[in-house]
């Protein structure tokens, strides 16, 4: 449960949400704006705490943890995609790829080395020079997917990542999640489109802070197909 | 053993980590970083140009001292600013010989002393050639152990010369020169006013001591105390030498006792002279260098204090400027120290690289003071001490005046951060 206090009212973002994500699933997570979408993606990537309730990570409880351990296991296990990319602007995409190891502890030393391999596994081994100002939309976002995953994290969160892309654009970087799912990566998306979930294996989707339904793609789609005709009964 | 090492290692990735981030971001804004740096450039370039000026001053007057000996006493008259002699004039001042006799008995620290006296200015002949305005200085025999100006021709005084008020002289190469004497010219007779001297030595000229002024020539002649006595009474002064450097206080001690009484003085009352050594003069000007020192530096903590304000001012800016990258670095695993050090160490950085840039130009500074001709302060430099203070103050300022921006940044929600428009 994650309680918000905004003045005297309490708000319940998120509100008896449980959960279980196994290693290599793809997830969407859906809802309209303050469904706690957001709080539940933040609560994932361990930069919010519940406010009761436990959360585990790779059999680890999070839940008691400091701010630095929490660093630690953002740095080590989370990789963040965000819609806006959030690109180091003056720095080129290989310092930005690079940037995560600065803080990891291990990483310090290769991270030239990581961060040209990483560069390359998104298919953009030609432009480790380039700045974010000299890059297109997508190569933008696959440098930021680079950079999420340059820790070899457990969890590969991406909120809205093709919300600031055109279709096309969208469609690349969405063969390139389906391509890291097929190597083995557990991914966590966020979104509000259908077609940007339907390439999860797996749809969660939220209302007022709770689990409204949880399905496999398939289930999710006969059900919602289900809707739309009862729908059309109705209408009828 | 490994635990042992993880700290400090950590520590020192953690430094790199933020030197390696904040000379990139001090890189990436050049004119921003420049421009706010300057207060402290400013600072820095004045203190040392400052205590450089002056360290020129002390090793100039250092070496000067050393020629004359700093075991010198010098002893001359003074009027009091109170008791019954205050509203004295100065002649009334003056010693008389005899204030001095048997001075060695009464003074044991003391290991020689020589009434010094003058007439005034005289005219000296040669034949046709004549030189005016020539110091006659009146001297003792002991003179030749204190002043260490040797004979480099002839001979020096002797008791006899003293005792038998001879008409002998010593005089200076220039002015022997001057009055187009031989260069053994021993044993010549040349005219002082109205009376004949025998020149019995040459002397070396007092090294340079005036500041600037040395174009006007001046020429000394010596001749015997008691002879100088003849002449008319002189206005007279003494120097003397300690035994050793350690007991000079003691000769000086001694000294003034046996001149009260010599002189006079009832106890409670006001010296009416002084004594002095180079030793004490020197201390007084080491008073006077700290005190400039020390408002010079008021001066400069000014300014950097100015400069700092300006550091804290950017930091905050760029704060909030780099809102959301702070809120990325955290969300990618940086800690609260991480970015607190991160911005620290940028703004210390920037201070450090003002203090550099301000010895630059204090190092500039100083060699336009060292090739002023006029200010003969070419031993100015910037001493070492010098250079580490500016850099530890300006490393002081980084810290005082990015502590508060740094803190903003470390303490900031990265979700609110990523928020952040």
């Amino acid at each position: 449960m994650r309680v918000y206090k905004v003045g005297v009212e309490r708000i319940h973002a998120l509100d008896g949400v449980t959960l279980e994500l196994r290693e290599n699933e793809y997830v969407a997570v859906m809802g309209p704006s303050g469904s706690g979408k957001s709080t539940l993606m933040n609560v994932l990537g361990c930069l919010d705490r519940v406010t009761s309730g436990r959360y585990e990570l790779d059999g680890e409880n999070t839940t008691g943890m400091s701010d630095a351990a929490l660093a630690g296991v953002r740095n080590e296990r989370i990789g963040f995609v965000f819609q806006s990319f959030e690109l180091l602007s003056r720095s080129s995409a290989l310092k930005n790829v690079e940037m995560p190891l600065i803080y990891s502890r291990d990483g310090w030393w290769s991270r030239r080395k990581r961060a040209m391999h990483m560069l390359g596994r998104v298919g953009l081994g030609d432009r480790v020079k380039h700045r974010p100002n000299q890059l297109s939309g997508g190569e933008k976002q696959r440098v930021a997917i680079a950079r999420a995953l340059i820790c070899n994290p457990s969890i590969l969160l991406a909120d809205e990542p093709t919300g600031n892309l055109d279709s096309k654009t969208s469609e690349d970087i969405l063969a390139l999640f389906d391509q890291l799912h097929a190597e083995g990566q557990t991914i966590i998306l966020v979104t509000h489109e259908e077609s940007v979930a339907r390439h999860a294996k797996r749809v969660i989707r939220m209302k007022d802070g709770r689990i409204f339904s949880d399905l496999s793609i398939e289930e999710d789609h006969a059900r919602r197909h289900e809707l739309t005709t009862e729908l059309g009964k109705v209408t009828k | 053993m490994k635990a042992v090492l993880a700290i400090p290692l950590a520590f020192l990735r953690l430094f790199y980590q933020s030197i390696y981030l904040a000379l990139g971001q001090i890189w990436v804004n050049k004119t921003r970083s420049i421009l706010t740096t300057l207060g402290i450039v400013i600072g820095v370039a004045s203190v040392t140009a400052v205590i450089a000026a002056l360290t020129g001053l002390k090793a100039k007057i250092l070496t000067q001292v050393q020629t004359l000996g700093t075991n010198t006493i010098f002893i001359s008259p003074r009027t009091p600013d109170r008791g019954p002699m205050r509203h004295a004039n100065w002649w009334q001042m003056r010693f008389r010989p005899e204030q001095f006799d048997s001075v060695l008995d009464h003074c044991p620290s003391v290991a020689a002393l020589s009434r010094v006296g003058g007439v005034g200015r005289r005219t000296l002949k040669y034949g046709e050639q004549s030189v005016d305005n020539v110091e006659i200085q009146g001297i003792e025999p002991a003179y030749h152990q204190i002043e260490h100006r040797p004979v480099v021709l002839g001979r020096v005084f002797t008791p006899i010369d003293d005792m038998q008020v001879r008409q002998v002289c010593l005089i200076e190469p220039k002015l022997r020169d001057k009055l187009r004497l031989d260069r053994d010219c021993i044993g010549e007779t040349i005219r002082i006013g109205y009376n004949a001297f025998r020149i019995v030595g040459v002397i070396e000229p007092r090294p340079q001591m005036n500041f600037g002024d040395s174009s006007q020539e001046r020429y000394e002649v010596f001749i015997p105390f008691r002879t100088l006595e003849k002449l008319g009474e002189p206005w007279m002064w003494a120097m003397a030498t300690g035994k050793s450097a350690d007991t000079l206080e003691e000769a000086q001690a001694e000294l003034k006792f046996f001149l009260r009484r010599t002189r006079n003085i009832r106890p409670g009352q006001p010296d009416t002279f002084e004594v002095q050594s180079l030793q004490s003069a020197l201390e007084t000007f080491n008073r006077i260098a700290v005190i400039v020192t020390m408002v010079a530096g008021g001066i400069v903590g000014i300014s950097l204090l100015v400069g700092g304000v300006g550091i804290m001012n950017i930091m905050l800016v760029s704060v909030s400027e780099r809102t959301r990258e702070i809120g990325l670095r955290k969300a990618v695993g940086a800690r609260r120290s991480a970015i607190l050090t991160q911005f620290m160490i940028e703004s210390v950085t920037l201070c450090f690289v003002g203090g550099l840039v301000g010895i630059g130009f204090g190092q500039l500074l100083t060699m336009a003071i060292a090739n002023i001709p006029q200010v003969k302060l070419d031993l100015a430099h910037i001493p070492l001490w010098a250079i580490g203070l500016s850099f530890s103050f300006a490393g002081f300022v980084g810290i005082v005046f990015g502590m508060v921006p740094a803190i903003k940044a470390a303490r900031l929600d990265p979700i609110e951060a990523l928020r952040h428009e």
